[in-house]
Parts: C-alpha cells; structure tokens; sequence
C-alpha cells in the first residue's frame, strides 16, 4: 500500500486536478454563458436591433437605486438570468418517455462536450516557481501525443445523446430529429476526419501542445509569416492546408448541429427536433452540451490552423522590441504564460463569432441536400485533398 | 390571361455552389451589425424603442383601441343607463353589470336607470371596441390607455369608479336626456 502511494507524484495530481476543475468549470462553462450573450446580442444587432441590454446585478432586489451593469455594458447578466429561470422551471417528464434513457440522454450530451477538451492546449506553460512549483506547468491537462484521436473518439459519442433523446422522448417529432442528427454526424464526421490527415501529415506530430509550439515558432498553418513559414514548401503546401480548414470548419458546423445544418432541431420542420419533450435543466444542458462542443470545435480549429495559443509574430515580435512574445520550453515568463491563455480564449471567442455570423446569415439546408453535400462532396474533397497533400509533400517534404 | 412565367434566374456556378452567395450573405449581415453596433454604441439605435423611457403615446391615431371606459356628460351625468347591450354583446365575457334604479328625486329621473356595479375584467378584455359599437347611448368608449398592469387579479378589474376616472368627461355628443339635445 505504502509503495503505491510513494508512486504517486502528489504535485502532478494536484496540477492535474487544478487544471481540470480552472479549465473545464472556470473557462469552458463561464465561456458557454458568454457564448449565449453574444449570440443573443449579435444576433440582434445583425437584425437592426438591440437584444438584451437591461440585466445587470440586480441591486434593485436590495433596495438600491439602480441595478449595476459591469462596464457600463448592459445585459452581460442575462445569461446568469436565463440559467436561474430554467433550474426554477418547472421539470416535467412526458409519461410516456423511456425514464432511464430520457434522463441519461442530457448527461451524455454534456459529458463528452466537456472530455474532448482535455487534450486542448489552452496556454503554452505557465512558470509557478512563484508558489513553489519546480517545473513549469503545462496549460493542457493531458498531454498526449494522440490528443486529436482522442477528441474525435469522444465528441462521436456526443451523438448517443441526441439518439437517446429522440429514442426515449416516444414522440416523433424527437425521433425524426435524432434519427436526423445520427446520420448527419456519421457522414460528417468521416470528412471531420479526413480533413486533419493533411494536417497531420505535415506536422508529422500528433500533439496539439508541439503542434501549437510549432506553429507559434513558424507561422500559423493557414498564416505562414514568419519563421520557417516563409519557405516555398510552406506556401505549397497553404493549398491544401487552406482546404483542410474549410473542410474541418464546414464539417465542424455540422458536427454541432448549428445552423445551416441543425437539421437535428429545426423548429420549423420539427417543433425543437430531439429535445421537444425536455424541459427545464435537462433541456438546458443539452443547450450547454451544444454549445460547449462549439467551444472545443471551435478551440481545436484554433489549435490547428490558427496557431493556438501563440501570439501572430511572436518571434519577430521578440527580435524587434527586445521582450519576449514567443514560448520558449522551460523559461517563459508567468505573465506571458497567462498573455497566451487570453491569446487562446481571445481567438476561439472570435471563431465562436464566426459561427455566429454564419448561423445568421445562411438559411437552413434540406435534409437530402445535406446528406448528398455531405457524401457527395465533402467526403471526396477530404480525401482527394489527402492525396494532394501527399503528392505535394514529395517535392516539399516540411521536416 | 395575366399569367406572368417567372424565369429562374440563371445562376453562374459560384453561385450554384455558395461560393460568392455566401459572401453576399455574410456582408449583407455584417454590414447590419455593423451600422447597429455603431448605433447602440452611440447611444441613438434608430430602429428600436427602449420602451418604458421612450413612448410613442403623441403618435397613437384617434381611432386606437386601448382599455375601454365609461364617460360622463356636460352635466357631469354617467351617460350609461345600463342597458347591458355592452355585457351581451363583449366577446369574452368581460363586461359585468349591476343595473341601478335613479330615484325620482333625482334631476335625472327620467332617464331612470345607471349602473350600480360596472367592471371590466382588463384580463379578458381583448379591446376589440365592440361595447364601444353597440352602446345606445354612446356611454362607453375604448381610451388610449395600453399599459393596463396589476400585481393580482383584482387588482386587474376596473370598477365603475376607477372606468370614469380613465373615461373622464366628453363633451359634444348626442344629448337625447336633455333640452340642449
Ligand atoms: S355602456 Fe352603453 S351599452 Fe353598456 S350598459 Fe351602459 S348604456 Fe348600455
Ligand atoms: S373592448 Fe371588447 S372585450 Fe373589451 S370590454 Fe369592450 S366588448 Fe368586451
């Protein structure tokens, strides 16, 4: 007993542990908030209106004058607004619902949402010697070398919860939708896929942190600028690259469920599609589980074309103005650390607006439509683009 | 005759394959959030009314249909001499009346009766003016109050007291109770 406690590495538990509970419950879930605020508001703006604009702490409740909005933005507490009204909502189950599936189903829209985002590197290390912390500890909290399989092989079971949903609710409308989603995301996780090989092929590398550190030294995938990234081999090979994005993007919107491809809810075919029969705060997390997989989509998008969390010219950033702006292994200062980890937040925030902006402006695809986009094209421009890229990499082999 | 054969437009294949009408799209969006934004953040957004502060209540036309009240006459006399046509005729039911006997001391005996009891349950009133048509005696009149709120209820009720206060008083109607007629 005493021996297998001498094994275990105390501190690395501990970072571990801080890791998950700041990255998953501090960043991702506080980002699903921000995520529904800017939804609201973007949404309204591109519609010639305002959106949310009046909740803020709601000092009123305690005889003040005003309430108080943070920043003088308006509306930043809807969010917090919305999540007190669905947990005081009434939670009411259909009678005729499969109970253990009806209730399994929200749990397992969320939970794999939040795995897949594990192997995401959020920051390049940050420097505790501070605290006492030996070693620089790494901003990811687990480190693999396989991290995007792992991902893929997670957020697929993301779509158990849809299925389930729509099995168990016993209503058709439920069951077209999840019947719907399991198709959409079977075909479409197949150019999900294949649209990374490229990547990978180029990379050599299957470890987001070294792919990103690679990046942060060379030019981002799709953005070569600097470092190695100026050599002819690297803009060759920006062809391919740049296809690998659209697809992955393309694929990844339909991976969500988001509109033009939330066939899975699509109100006005069938009424909210898998979740018409939740309500409440099982209706709430699938709402959390949807937009948390947009989160880390959008995170490992991020991680792989558009350098992570490095700074856009860091090195020459560094050789111009004498400061540090690149990650180097074992001596980047704790202030740059913590600058790459809202470098990180800060571009995954902007692909989040992306999403946002497409969701508002594209109108809904028909389900045959999707399916023949999906296999028709989407599946051959994947794989075709493999072999390019293998082609290319004959005459421009990057390492 | 008038059959007008719409032609599809002919779409070039950028077009077939959301390729530049994606771009279309994407600015027509993001030229609107941008003008918004830009609106909001100067505190002026044109098309929207921040509504409890800013009110729209000089534009409401003379024929809007908003809570519905009793009026008084020159002489300070309730026009309505509860006839119930109003009550019979509400579409929801939201009319109640008490009919009441004038007593013969009364100047205005001989229009012989007014309501006792006059309520309109503003929760199932759905202003649609019809107590307004079909009034006799032009007693009952849909006002341009909308922001009809009450915390419970009762409170929701308007009794006969709380209609003449919205109604108020109204002048040059016909006068069929009286020598000025
Ligand atoms: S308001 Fe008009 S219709 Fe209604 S009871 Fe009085 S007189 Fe009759
Ligand atoms: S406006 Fe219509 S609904 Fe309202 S009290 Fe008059 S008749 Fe009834």
């Amino acid at each position: 007993m005493a021996a297998i406690f001498a094994n275990i590495d105390l501190a690395f538990l501990i970072t571990a542990l801080v890791k998950i509970v700041g990255f998953t419950f501090m960043m991702i879930l506080p980002l699903v908030t921000v995520c529904v605020y800017l939804e609201r508001r973007f949404s309204a703006v591109i519609q010639d209106r305002v959106g949310p604009n009046r909740v803020g702490i709601p000092l009123t409740l305690f005889g003040f004058k005003k309430d108080l909005q943070i920043l003088g933005i308006g509306g930043l507490f809807q969010a917090a607004a919305d999540g007190v009204k669905f947990i005081l909502k009434e939670d009411f189950t259909p009678r005729s619902v499969n109970t253990f599936y009806y209730w399994l189903a929200p749990c397992l829209t969320v939970v794999p949402a939040l795995l897949t985002c594990a192997v995401l590197p959020f920051g390049s290390e940050l420097d505790l010697s501070l605290f006492g912390v030996v070693q620089p500890v790494k901003a990811v909290i687990a480190d693999l070398s396989v991290g995007p399989l792992y991902t893929f092989a997670i957020a697929s079971l993301g779509v158990y919860g849809i299925v389930l949903a729509g099995w168990s609710s016993n209503s058709k409308y439920p069951f077209l939708g999840g019947v719907r989603s399991s198709a959409q995301m079977i075909s479409y996780e197949i150019s999900l896929g294949l649209s990374i090989i490229p990547v990978f092929m180029v990379f050599g590398e299957m470890n987001l942190s070294k792919i990103t550190s690679f990046q942060d030294l060379n030019g981002w995938l799709i953005l070569p600028l600097w470092g190695e990234g100026l050599s002819v081999g690297r803009w060759v090979l920006w062809i391919p690259m740049m296809f690998s994005f659209i697809i992955f993007t393309v694929a990844m919107f339909a991976e969500t469920n988001r509109l033009p491809f939330d066939l899975a809810e699509c109100e006005t075919e069938l009424v909210g599609g898998y979740h018409t029969e939740y309500s409440s705060m099982k209706f709430a997390l699938f709402f959390m589980g949807e937009y948390a997989a947009m989160i880390i989509g959008s995170g490992m998008a991020v991680t792989l074309f558009l350098g992570g969390w490095s700074i856009p010219f860091g090195p020459v950033l560094t050789s111009l103005t004498g400061f540090q702006f690149h990650h180097v292994a074992g001596s980047t200062p704790l202030l740059l650390g913590l600058v790459h980890i809202g470098v990180f937040l800060a571009k995954v925030l902007c692909f989040i607006m992306f999403f946002i902006l497409i969701r508002w402006s594209l109108p809904r695809f028909r389900f045959d439509q999707l399916m023949k986009f999906g296999w028709l094209f989407m599946f051959e421009a994947a794989l075709l683009n493999v072999l390019l890229t293998a082609v290319l990499m004959i005459w421009f082999p990057l390492k | 005759m008038a059959i007008i054969t719409v032609q599809r437009p002919k779409l070039a294949w950028h077009e077939k394959a959301f390729i530049s009408t994606l771009f279309k799209g994407l600015k027509i969006t993001l030229s609107h959030a941008l003008r918004t934004f830009l609106q909001i953040a100067g505190k002026k957004p044109k098309v929207t009314m921040e509504y409890p502060e800013q009110k729209w209540d000089d534009q409401l036309p003379d024929y809007y249909r908003g809570a519905p009240a009793l009026v008084t006459d020159e002489h300070e006399r309730e026009r309505c001499v509860s006839c119930q046509l109003c009550e019979f005729i509400c579409p929801p039911k939201a009319i109640t009346i008490t009919p009441g006997e004038i007593p013969s001391d009364d100047p205005w005996a001989k229009v012989e009766k007014r309501p006792k009891e006059f309520e309109i349950d503003m929760i199932r009133c759905i202003y649609c003016g019809m107590c307004e048509e079909v009034c006799p005696e032009q007693a009952i009149f849909l006002r341009k109050d909308y922001a009809i709120t009450g915390l419970s209820r009762k409170e929701m009720v308007h009794d006969k007291k709380r209609l003449y206060e919205i109604g108020g008083q109204r002048v040059g109607l016909v006068n069929k109770w009286n020598e000025l007629k």
